[in-house]
């Protein structure tokens, strides 16, 4: 379960042109506990609140730079709030779109370090590690180092080996979107699964028929500030769609899937 | 297709959260259309759930179990970066013995050969690349580790796990390292004629101790590099500061210079770099053991005349008739200490900020 109580995330960016700093002023700003000059404030997220509880999947919509992956850093525990709280009840994974978890290492091995980083013992290591590269569908590729990876590949190797342990909270910004129709398939339904082990899961992707078919929540946020959220996934999609110059589809979509519908 | 018409959400039709305690989202400047809000303070809500704030560190207990159960997972992390780490070099793992060698020869020919740093030490050769390996243990674990949370930040990011792991993972490689470049060293210094002994097996203990101090220093510096990047620049200048007042290259307790300040000499004998490698000296050197000030009575007239003739190669082990300094039982108190102090204070202080290692 995740509250996120009226949350304000700001980010600190330094400049690009600051100084780049010899051993002797590096030493002389540690003394002093002066900041970096030319560092900009980016409020990323502007009072955002929402419940997610266990077994929801959680759609997070909205155009470059509204904030989603902030949202998702910020569930995560990896940005502190400016103002408001995030509250969660247990630890996230957060799987992104940079491919590898340690890129000079093979896939075998970040398999291995990542079970064993999730907490399991290295039988259940042993025994996993087999279900995770047949996930994967990497095929040969996992005895090559992770830097040699498509970004596809990647992305699949990492969400295999995090999907591999029931999360609490799983974290998924954009991390499918580079699989192939395949593995986005079976992502999905691993995803119900997951959810159905009453873990909470969170969905940023531009896909909007991914969320469509994935969420049963949806948040759209623009600006950092939620324009729609709720359960009625199609209805705000359609919503969403209309804002961006796009037909509405998703709740006719919807009504000849489930005429009983809402 | 399996969610249409869900309609169980609790708070589904509260409307606009404004207004209630303490979550109001004031900032709102258009209308927000949040069904996501039951009504009441949300802060309640989450606490009646027992939920915790996301980026809270745990409690100290339970950080320690936790980081009990990732023992594997520390080895193998230190294994597969020790692989990965020369992988691209021709001379691949080679290289793990070839960076002290090379490193003790050029030592060995600045400051044997051409500045005489070696006047007054027996067996000189081992004597400094002895001083050379382990001060690079340590060295090498603090460089490192202060670097190790931006090494590792997608692992960070992406999976939850005590971050004290890496900085443990990284001395770990040191360590690895350490232990192979000492089977040169044990070559090395039975070449030069010292005699194979039982203090031999001091040595486990004392890398013991030094790995804790490490480890603990090392937990230091990872919380330093992880918010201050300026911290990977200044350090290796602090280090080598550090090597060259440790006596690697030349002996605290019989250099000349520094016979009229016996302050200066003893702190520089018990910084810790000085004790973990005087005490690994004097376990692998039978020569150190002898020439040891205080391993034999005092007697003032060959302990000056020790001094005063440095370049007398019949006179080197006469410094054994002279004060200790530091003895060698105060040198072990002083290792135990050390290590002590740097893991209990390390692992403090590395656990404060758990919760912001990988922002940013």
């Amino acid at each position: 379960m995740v509250v996120v109580d009226d949350l304000h995330v700001v980010y600190r960016v330094y400049g690009g042109n600051a100084d780049k700093g010899t051993a002797a002023t590096a030493l002389l700003r540690l003394l002093k506990r002066q900041r970096r000059p030319s560092i900009r404030e980016v409020h990323a997220i502007r009072g955002v609140s929402f419940v997610a509880y266990r077994g929801d999947a959680v759609g997070v919509i909205g155009r470059n730079g509204s904030g989603k992956s902030t949202l998702l850093r910020a569930i995560a525990g990896l940005l502190p709030a400016e103002e408001g709280m995030v509250y969660t009840d247990g630890h996230g994974a957060l799987l992104g779109v940079n491919a590898a978890l340690l890129d000079d290492l093979t896939g075998e091995r970040n398999v291995v370090l990542g079970c064993l980083a999730m907490g399991m013992t290295t039988q259940e290591t042993k025994d996993a590690k087999p279900r995770i590269v047949e996930f994967s569908g990497v095929g040969d590729f996992i005895n090559l180092p992770m830097k040699a990876y498509s970004t596809g590949m990647g992305s699949r190797l990492r969400f295999a080996i995090a999907s591999a342990k029931s999360h609490d909270i799983l974290l998924v910004d954009e991390a499918l979107a580079t699989g192939d129709a395949e593995f986005q398939r079976k992502s999905h339904d691993r995803i119900d699964e997951l959810r159905q082990q009453a873990g909470t899961v969170f969905l940023v992707a531009h896909q909007l028929s991914e969320i469509y078919e994935t969420c049963n929540r949806i948040i759209w946020l623009e600006k950092g500030q939620i324009v729609k959220a709720g359960d009625d996934v199609p209805g705000i999609l359609d919503d969403y769609l209309e804002a961006s110059g796009s037909e509405r589809r998703f709740r006719e979509l919807a009504e000849t899937a489930a005429p009983a519908g809402d | 297709m399996s969610n249409r018409g869900r309609l169980s959400a609790p708070g589904r039709l509260s409307g606009q959260p404004e207004g209630d305690g303490g979550t109001g989202t004031a900032t709102a400047d258009r209308p927000e259309e949040n069904h996501l809000v039951p009504p009441g303070s949300l802060r309640d809500l989450a606490l009646r759930n027992g939920l915790v704030e996301a980026a809270i560190r745990p409690p100290l207990r339970s950080y320690a179990q936790e980081l009990w159960k990732r023992r594997y997972f520390i080895s193998g992390f230190a294994t597969a970066r020790n692989i990965a780490m020369y992988t691209e070099a021709r001379l691949g793992q080679l290289w793990q013995v070839l960076t002290p060698l090379l490193n003790a020869g050029v030592y060995f020919f600045i400051f044997g050969l051409l500045l005489h740093a070696n006047r007054g030490v027996p067996n000189y050769l081992s004597f400094l690349v002895t001083g050379v390996f382990v001060f690079n243990f340590t060295q090498r674990a603090f460089i490192t580790s202060s670097q190790v949370i931006r090494d590792t930040l997608p692992l960070i990011r992406a999976l939850y796990f005590p971050r004290a792991c890496l900085p443990l993972g990284y001395v770990l490689i040191e360590l690895q390292q350490l232990i192979l470049s000492f089977f040169v060293l044990f070559v090395i210094v039975l070449i030069t004629g010292e005699p194979l002994t039982w203090y031999w097996l001091l040595i486990i203990p004392a890398l013991i101790l030094q790995s804790l101090f490490n480890v603990g220093g090392g937990l230091i510096l990872a919380r330093w590099g992880a918010s201050i990047d300026d911290v990977s620049q200044l350090l290796p200048f602090l280090v080598r500061t550090w090597m060259y007042v440790s006596g690697v290259l030349f002996s605290i307790q019989t250099l000349a210079s520094l016979r009229m300040h016996p302050k200066i000499t003893y702190l520089l004998q018990i910084n810790p770099a000085a004790v973990y490698i005087s005490l690994i000296r004097n376990t692998l050197l039978a020569s150190q053991r002898q020439a040891m000030p205080g391993s034999k009575p005092y007697n003032a007239l060959t302990c000056h005349l020790y001094y005063t003739h440095l370049n007398d190669k019949k006179l080197v082990y006469d410094s054994a008739y002279c004060h200790p300094v530091v003895s060698q039982s105060a040198l072990w108190l002083w290792g135990v200490g050390w290590a002590l102090v740097a893991i209990v204070i390390g692992f403090l202080f590395f656990w404060r900020a758990e919760a912001r290692y990988g922002r940013g």
